[in-house]
């Protein structure tokens, strides 16, 4: 796995640039444009990232993390989910600046390849900030009843968090 | 958030702790974006040779076969459904910023057929649950923090998490089927 795994970024690389070469794409001037915007979007998210990565930093030297996930992990515990990662699971549907700050901070206590680093990078990599793509989806068009939209989402996005922790279990073990 | 801390830390007698979070957090803030910005940079690159060479269009044939059957309300070449394939296939890529204005647009267009503008109707509704269920081959900003991490194989939890949005959008998909009813 971990030796197939090396290949795939290479692969892709080479099969983009084959592809616009076909095309007739610019391939350095199209690359240029696209990298121009990657680096506006990236840097974009900075000043909330800045109060947000203070923010969770707080809270988890502060304790407070502590007291909030021992309150809910028996429920997690049940299900095998890892309590670190709870944090994760309430805020990632809210914002994904605040949710990558908390992967960073997963990531520097265990480790990116541990068990808890890996469930933490499947829970990000598999949802979305489902409450913001509802906000600014329905907002654009003004509907005011969304139905069972929030319901049918939120659905998917628990078993997202179960399951995250089922694959990583099948695949890592 | 803030609040809540300071208040804990006084509750718990941390206070040396947060207050050095505080000095240190801002800077992690910036460090974690210049280490990301440059590979974030690079594949918005690459991407953009893919999105200007049709590959985009290219996916979104593929998807439409699919589709058709879960937005039953617009006929197959409603500009709806092309807005959907486009918006699909572009959160595919991981074209965040290219994926939203086609939303918006496949939002606006579905609601041109729809019957009270104020409510969403059912294929709204499974567009919704598309998108947030986040379905994206290669997850760019997750493999960029793995690695800066120190992570050997940054790319290993990808099929972990291709199996994982997929299955939670095929449970998210059956839960507005039912909720339809």
């Amino acid at each position: 796995m971990t030796k197939l795994s090396f290949y795939i970024l290479p692969t892709i690389v080479f099969l983009i640039i084959i592809f616009g070469f076909f095309k007739k794409v610019p391939l350095f001037d199209s690359f240029t444009v696209g990298a121009k915007e990657g680096l506006i979007s990236t840097f974009s998210i900075a000043p909330s990232l800045i109060g947000l990565i203070v923010a969770v930093t707080m809270l988890r030297e502060s304790g407070a993390l502590d007291i909030l996930t021992s309150t809910i992990s028996p429920v997690c515990s049940f299900l095998g989910i890892p309590k670190e990662t709870v944090p994760l699971m309430l805020l990632k549907p809210i914002s994904g600046s605040g949710s990558l700050a908390l992967v960073d901070s997963i990531f520097k206590s265990f480790g990116p390849d541990s068990f808890i680093g890996r469930v933490a990078s499947v829970m990000m990599g598999a949802t979305e900030t489902t409450f913001y793509a509802i906000a600014v989806y329905f907002g654009a068009v003004n509907i005011k009843n969304t139905r069972h939209a929030v319901k049918c989402a939120l659905i998917a996005d628990i078993s997202s968090f179960i399951l995250s922790v089922l694959f990583v279990r099948l695949l890592f073990s | 958030m803030i609040i809540l801390s300071i208040i804990c830390a006084i509750v718990t007698d941390n206070m040396g702790k947060v207050s050095s979070a505080i000095l240190g957090g801002a800077t992690d803030a910036i460090q974690l974006l210049i280490s990301m910005a440059g590979m974030m940079s690079l594949w918005t690159g690459l991407m953009k040779i893919a999105e200007l060479g049709g590959l985009t269009a290219i996916l979104a044939k593929f998807f439409k076969p699919i589709l058709k059957r879960l937005f039953p309300d617009y006929p197959e070449d409603s500009p709806a459904i092309k807005a959907i394939c486009m918006n699909i296939t572009a959160n595919l890529l991981g074209l965040g910023n290219a994926a939203t204005p086609m939303g918006i647009k496949a939002m606006k267009e579905m609601n041109k057929l729809n019957k009270d503008k104020s409510v969403a109707n059912n294929s709204m509704i499974m567009f919704i649950i598309f998108n947030t269920s986040s379905i994206q081959l290669i997850p760019t900003m997750m493999s960029v923090l793995r690695q800066k991490h120190g992570s050997i194989s940054p790319f290993d939890v990808i099929p972990a998490i291709l199996l994982t949005s997929l299955c939670s959008l095929i449970i998210g998909i059956i839960a507005t089927k039912i909720s339809e009813k």
